[in-house]
Parts: structure tokens; C-alpha cells; sequence
């Protein structure tokens, strides 16, 4: 019944790039003709996929907020929780606070739902749209690999719509629960009722009400007690259709005592206009449970004029009760515009919260990202590594809370930030708030900024490492200790990521 | 092996090398001596092709290989090493790891598949043994928190592992204690056969006492103004360079 698709469909596309790149070192390009290549080859998941897809004319007002909830079959309580989002976010402004310029996406001007057409149920891969499959494997996803896969259940979004999800058998065993979150609203009420905007409210800010109230699809997972998930769990989320928001919704709960590693990979087409995504994440680390959440996002960034690339305005957040712990790790390449902040409610006694980013800008690209650590219980401890790299026009900023309340005895924050710079014309940025409401909190915060100066590259280049090598080295040394914590196979497909990102830009 | 001729090289408008002739065979260590702003470092930073500073006229070849127009990594292929003055920090590139990236970049320009690790890993313990490397400090960062004494060290470490057909040694005494000279003065002699060239640029004569040059030549404002044995540089320590600003004016 289910389609099996490589987790590593995005490495094996940048694998494509990366050989084509060993290629032009083989062949000894000149300076001009590597420019040349990088303009012309930008951003090789820009290939957009010519389904038929049932998309609801453009606008919102509670009938579009009504016919969403009604074309996924929902439950009456559903459609009543949209409706009160979508009231909130009426009474919402955008947020401006952040250090990021951008024209406002036309809120109006949106179709907020697009599903490919064909119902998303096969028996076999001969029934799934041919067209779909040639996108996965533009994606580099081949079928013979698919077929031999082991270890890792992967949940696609593409457009809104959840295709395919694999491993059920395999994960029910356990106990596991592993679906779209509109198949979770469906067959789990009461776990999906009972945890649904209850770390992320509605009202939390005016992107998650939008999200709340117009959701399309997303994953959901439930661990059960005591049950260390087998494997890594892992969704793949591309925005195809021209013109349409992508409003994903995740919700992952671990029940006490259980444990799970979570990765989340995201392309886009590329188009001239932006495209707007603006998820929401819920992580709910019940006690003595753990969840690892993993992300390496290569949204589309823009053109090298910075013309279209995804806004990504995103709520992530997760809640950490008695000796739980949250991890969040990301690697973000890609996007136009982010807006982004893992964050952990620390509110169970001895809960552990931690965020290791790598946040890499290049041309026009803006990022404001960092994260907000809430301590509400006692010896609670949060960690924060963030890496910021900046090339080309491109700003970077971090931006993190650390918030100590008054019952929060013993509390302990180490935060780390460090920028990198490449050229002239890029900017980093930090932006640390520290709020501490009990005498025993310890705070520590280190923060440094450096260049990635010629003196560097020349030292790589008389060992024999030309330059993008030599870059690629310095970036892996800089963002090493967030790399370390992704699991493996993500890893290698970071660094790549990271080399693919900053190409051409030095020199 | 190397062959520099009627070598001309300025930054910006100032012209830095006015001329400079030099042969060195294999086996040779030549020394280039100088007082300050003469001109040492810039040589040394041309053969190796850095691009802060523009060649007007002449020629260096390595074995025959006109090096002018290769990119610094092209020469560095070719057999060229030039041990800094100032060894950059790379942070979180642990020596093993640059070590490994240098020696696989180099082979891949010749065709060569990458070394394998055991290969790799017993090349790395044979060198650092002979160079009396304590093993631990091949797993810092490149460069990182150093003492002056280590990067030197860590720079005949990357010389040892690379073999290269031609080493330029650019003020590999200064900011070294006697102790430190010797230990880094020692590992060179180590590496010195009869198939491989060193070029020593030194400001003091105390570092020829540890490597001890069959030729020794003098640079000032641009030129070769004196050549002459190990003798040279006595001389010159004793008479400073005045001696040969005077006799150049």
C-alpha cells in the first residue's frame, strides 16, 4: 500500500552536483567559466513537476478556512479549532521585529490548498503518477534503491498533500504511530485533539495562526511508553505548484520514557515570485523522553539578484516535561527569507533543552534564526551552539532568548554563538535577550566573529587545496560541532550542502 | 631544480624584486640572508604564486616546468612547499584531517586515487616519530592556540608528509626559543637528500648553524647582491648589514 522512498533523495541529487563539481576540477576550468557554471547551475532542484493538482482558487476568508477542513474530511472539533485560528490571526499583525526587509506576501493573493490529484492510496509504484515518479527521480530516488532500503520510514509532503508514508508495518509493531497528521486527525482523535496547539497556540503569533487555521497536511508521531523508535523517522517536504503557500503541520509526541530521532529535509521549485511556507512544529517530550529533531532545509534561496526564494516563517517548539529532552539540530542553506526559532519549554524538573544550528546565507539571502530557552523547572539545563556563515549580500542574524523563571532553581545555560564571514558585503549579526528571575541561574554566553581571510586560502592552496575545497574545509572546521550532532547520513549530506551553498563565493 | 631569471615582481606601483637570478640543484640548501624589507618574504611568497604580488618580467622553473603561469595549488603539485613565517589558524580542521586533505588534493592532480588510511595512518606515525611529534597534538585544530614553537614544527610535519621536491624555509626561526630552533632545525636535516632542494630565508645567522646552506646569498633592495658559502653569513653577522647597504649606495 505504500510507496518506499529513499531518505536520501536529497543527498543523492546533491551527490549529482558534487560529481559534476569534481568533474570541473578534473578539468581544470578557468576562473570565468566556474562563474559562469555556478550562474547558470544555481539551484538544481528548480524543476517543477506538471501533475494535475486540485488547487483552491486564491484568497482567504473563513469559506476557503471551511472548504480545507471539508475537502480533508475532518471532524466537526477540527474545522471549529481552524475557524477559531483563523479568527485570531484576522485580529494579528506581521511581525516587524525581526532583522529581515522583505515585501509582505499578499496574504489574498495565496492558494492555500493543493493536492495532486490522484487520491495519495497505492497498492503498487505501477499506480502511482508517473509523473511523481519522475520527479523522485529528478530527486535522485531511484526504485531498485528504494526497494533495498532499510532503517529509515519516510512521510512525503509535496504540495500539502502527504503521498506516501513507509515502514508502518514495521513501526506498529512497536506501537509506533508514523502518518499524516490528516490521517492522524482521522484515525487518533484524541491523541491529535489533546496535543494540537498546546505547545504552539493559535494565537502564539500571527504565522502559526495561519498555519493553524489553514494547514494542508505534515507528519505525525506518537511513541509509545518506554519504546526507543528503530529508526530514524524522517519527512521530505517540497513545494510544487505555483502560487501556493505550504502550510505543514508536525506534531511529534514521546510518551514517557520513550525515544525518537526525528529528520526533516525541504526543496523547493524555483520560481520568480515568492513562495511563502509557514510551518508549525510541535514536539511534546512527555517524561524521561527524548526526541532529536533533525533539519536540513534548502528551501529555494533566490535568484543571485535575490529575486523569489521561499519565505520561511516557521514555529518550532517543543515541550519538555520531568528529565525530558529536546535536541534541535539544523542546517539551513536555502530560503529568501527566514524566520525561525526551536525553541524548548523546560518545564519538567531536570529537563534538558539544546539547539545546535548552522544557518548559511549567500547572496541576497536573510536569515533571522536562533532560538528561545525557557526554564521553568529546577536543575534544567539548556545548550545553544549556533553557526552563522555569510557570504555574497546576504545577512545573518541570531537572535535567542534565555528565560529563567522564578521556580527554576539551578538553572544552567551555556550558549555559543560564532559568525563567519566571507567578502565584504555580508553582515552577522547577534541579538542575545537573557532573562533571569532566579539568583541561581548560571549563564554563560561566548560569541565570536571571524573571516575566512586570504591569508587562509592562500595557506590551502600551497598545500595543493584549491579554493572551493579549501572554503568547504574551513566551513566543515567552523560548523564542526553542530555537524557532530547530526545523525550520520544527514551529516554528509550537510556538508555538502554547506559546499554546494558557498560556491563561488569567495574570490 | 629550481631556476629563477632576471625575476621582476611589484605590489601595486612598488616594485619589491628588481632582477633576481638564482639556481639551486638537488641536494643543495641555499640560504637567502637580508635586512629587513629587502625582499626575502616577497620571493618567497612568488614562488609559491601568490597573487597579492604581479610578476612584470622573467622566469622560475621547477625540474624545467615553467611555473609562472600555475596557480599556487598547481605548484604546490608540482613539488613546491613554502613553510610559512606566520602558519594560519584553521579551527576545527585538526592537523590529521589538513594533513590528509593536502596529501589527497595532490594526488588527485596527478590521477592518483586517495591514500589509503592504513597507508595514510603509518606514513603519519613514521613521520611524526621521526620528527619526535607527540601524537596527541595531530588531533588540535590546525594552527589553533599554537605556540610559536609547534607551528613551526607543525609546518616541517606538513613538509615531511608532502615530500615535496622543493622547500622554502621563510623565517622558520623567528619567534623560537634555542630549544625550539633545534628540535625544527633537526627535523629538516632529517628530510634533506640528495634528490630534494631547501631555500632557507633568514634574517640571523644562528639558524645556519643548525642547517648548514652550501650556498648563501645576500638580498638587498631587490636584488642578489652577494653570493658566496656558509663563510658568508659569519661575516655578515659580524659586520651587519650596513656592509652591504654601504657598498650598494
Amino acid at each position: 500500500m505504500c510507496l518506499t522512498i529513499q531518505t536520501r533523495n536529497v543527498l543523492a541529487d546533491v551527490e549529482k552536483v558534487f560529481h559534476s563539481n569534481q568533474l570541473r576540477e578534473t578539468m581544470a576550468y578557468t576562473e570565468e567559466e566556474l562563474k559562469k557554471e555556478l550562474e547558470t547551475k544555481e539551484y538544481e532542484y528548480g524543476f517543477y513537476t506538471d501533475i494535475e493538482s486540485d488547487t483552491l482558487p486564491k484568497g482567504l476568508n473563513e469559506d476557503i478556512v471551511r472548504a480545507i477542513s471539508q475537502k480533508k474530511e475532518e471532524p466537526e472539533w477540527m474545522t471549529t479549532w481552524r475557524l477559531e485560528a483563523f479568527a485570531q490571526w484576522k485580529k494579528m499583525e506581521e511581525p516587524e521585529w525581526a532583522n529581515v526587509h522583505y515585501e509582505k506576501p499578499n496574504f489574498q493573493d495565496i492558494s492555500y490548498y493543493s493536492a495532486p490529484n490522484k487520491k495519495p492510496k497505492y497498492d503498487s509504484l505501477d499506480e502511482v503518477d508517473p509523473e511523481l515518479l519522475d520527479t523522485f527521480k529528478k530527486l535522485g530516488i531511484s526504485i531498485d534503491e528504494q526497494k533495498k532500503l532499510a532503517g529509515v520510514a519516510v512521510d512525503i509532503v509535496m504540495d500539502s498533500v502527504s503521498v506516501a508514508t513507509t515502514f508502518k508495518k514495521t513501526l506498529a509493531e512497536k506501537g509506533i504511530i508514523f502518518c499524516s497528521i490528516s490521517e492522524a486527525i482521522k484515525e487518533h482523535p484524541e491523541l491529535v485533539k489533546k496535543y494540537i496547539g498546546s505547545v504552539v497556540p493559535a494565537k502564539d503569533n500571527f504565522y502559526a495562526a495561519l498555519n493553524s487555521a489553514v494547514f494542508s497536511d505534515g507528519s505525525f508521531c506518537y511513541i509509545p511508553k518506554g519504546v526507543r523508535c528503530p529508526m530514524e523517522l524522517s519527512t521530505y517536504f517540497r513545494i510544487n505548484q505555483a502560487g501556493t503557500g505550504q502550510f505543514e503541520r508536525t506534531l511529534v509526541i514521546a510518551d514517557q520514557g520513550s525515544y525518537v530521532s526525528y529528520l526533516e529535509g525541504c526543496t523547493a521549485p524555483s520560481r520568480d515570485e515568492n513562495q511563502l511556507h509557514a510551518a508549525v512544529v510541535e514536539l511534546i517530550a512527555l517524561d524521561d523522553a527524548e526526541i532529536k529533531y533533525s533539519t536540513v532545509q534548502n528551501w529555494f534561496p533566490g535568484n543571485k539578484e535575490g529575486k523569489g526564494g521561499v519565505f520561511n516563517f516557521v514555529t518550532k517548539r517543543g515541550l519538555c516535561e520531568r528529565s525530558a529532552k529536546i535536541s534541535w539540530t539544523q542546517v539551513e542553506t536555502g530560503s529568501a527569507v527566514t524566520w525561525k526559532y526551536p525553541s524548548c519549554i523546560l518545564k519538567g524538573d531536570h529537563s534538558v533543552g539544546e539547539f545546535y544550528s548552522i544557518a548559511v546565507t549567500n547572496n541576497f539571502q536573510q536569515a533571522d534564526t536562533g532560538t528561545k530557552m525557557v526554564h521553568l523547572g529546577k536543575n534544567t539545563k539548556s545548550t545553544i551552539i549556533s553557526k552563522g556563515i555569510s557570504a555574497g549580500k546576504s545577512q545573518n542574524s541570531y537572535r535567542g532568548l534565555v528565560q529563567i523563571g522564578p521556580r527554576a532553581e539551578n538553572a544552567r545555560n551555556f550558549s555559543q554563538c560564532d559568525s563567519l564571514l566571507m567578502g565584504n558585503e555580508c553582515g552577522a549579526h547577534t541579538f542575545p535577550y537573557i532573562e533571569a528571575k532566579n539568583k541561581s541561574a548560571q549563564i554563560e554566553h561566548e560569541a565570536t566573529t571571524s573571516k575566512i581571510g586570504e591569508d587562509q586560502i592562500f595557506y590551502c592552496n600551497q598545500r595543493g587545496i584549491e579554493t572551493e575545497k579549501a572554503i568547504a574545509l574551513i566551513v566543515n572546521g567552523f560548523s564542526k560541532e553542530v555537524l557532530n550532532k547530526l545523525p550520520m547520513e544527514f551529516a554528509v549530506e550537510a556538508q555538502k550542502l554547506l559546499e554546494i551553498s558557498l560556491e563561488g563565493s569567495v574570490g | 631544480m629550481l631556476k629563477i631569471e632576471n625575476l621582476h615582481a611589484r605590489v601595486e606601483e612598488k616594485e619589491i624584486l628588481k632582477g633576481i637570478n638564482l639556481e639551486v640543484k638537488p641536494g643543495e640548501v641555499h640560504a637567502i640572508m637580508g635586512p629587513n624589507g629587502s625582499g626575502k618574504s616577497t620571493l618567497a611568497s612568488v614562488i609559491a604564486g601568490r597573487e597579492d604580488f604581479e610578476v612584470t618580467e622573467g622566469s622560475i622553473s621547477l625540474s624545467g616546468e615553467d611555473l609562472g603561469a600555475l596557480d599556487p595549488e598547481e605548484r604546490a603539485h608540482a613539488g613546491v612547499f613554502l613553510s610559512f613565517q606566520y602558519p594560519v589558524e584553521i579551527p576545527g580542521v585538526t592537523v590529521t584531517n589538513f594533513i590528509k586533505a593536502a596529501i589527497n588534493e595532490s594526488r588527485k592532480a596527478k590521477g592518483l586515487e586517495d591514500m589509503p588510511a592504513n597507508e595514510m595512518l603509518s606514513k603519519i606515525r613514521e613521520k611524526s616519530s621521526l620528527l619526535e611529534i607527540d601524537r596527541k597534538f595531530l588531533s588540535r585544530s590546525l594552527n589553533e592556540g599554537f605556540s610559536g614553537g609547534e607551528k613551526k614544527r607543525n609546518e616541517i610535519f606538513q613538509m615531511a608528509m608532502l615530500e615535496p621536491k622543493l622547500a622554502i624555509l621563510d623565517e622558520t626561526d623567528s619567534g623560537l626559543d634555542i630549544d625550539a630552533l633545534r628540535i625544527v632545525a633537526n627535523g629538516v636535516n632529517k628530510l634533506r637528500n640528495k634528490d630534494n632542494a631547501i631555500v632557507v630565508i633568514t634574517h640571523y645567522q644562528r639558524l645556519l648553524d643548525y642547517i648548514v646552506p652550501d650556498h648563501v646569498h645576500v638580498l638587498y633592495n631587490g636584488r642578489i647582491v652577494k653570493s658566496g658559502t656558509k663563510e658568508l653569513a659569519f661575516e655578515l653577522e659580524e659586520k651587519g648589514y650596513d656592509w652591504i647597504k654601504a657598498e650598494n649606495e
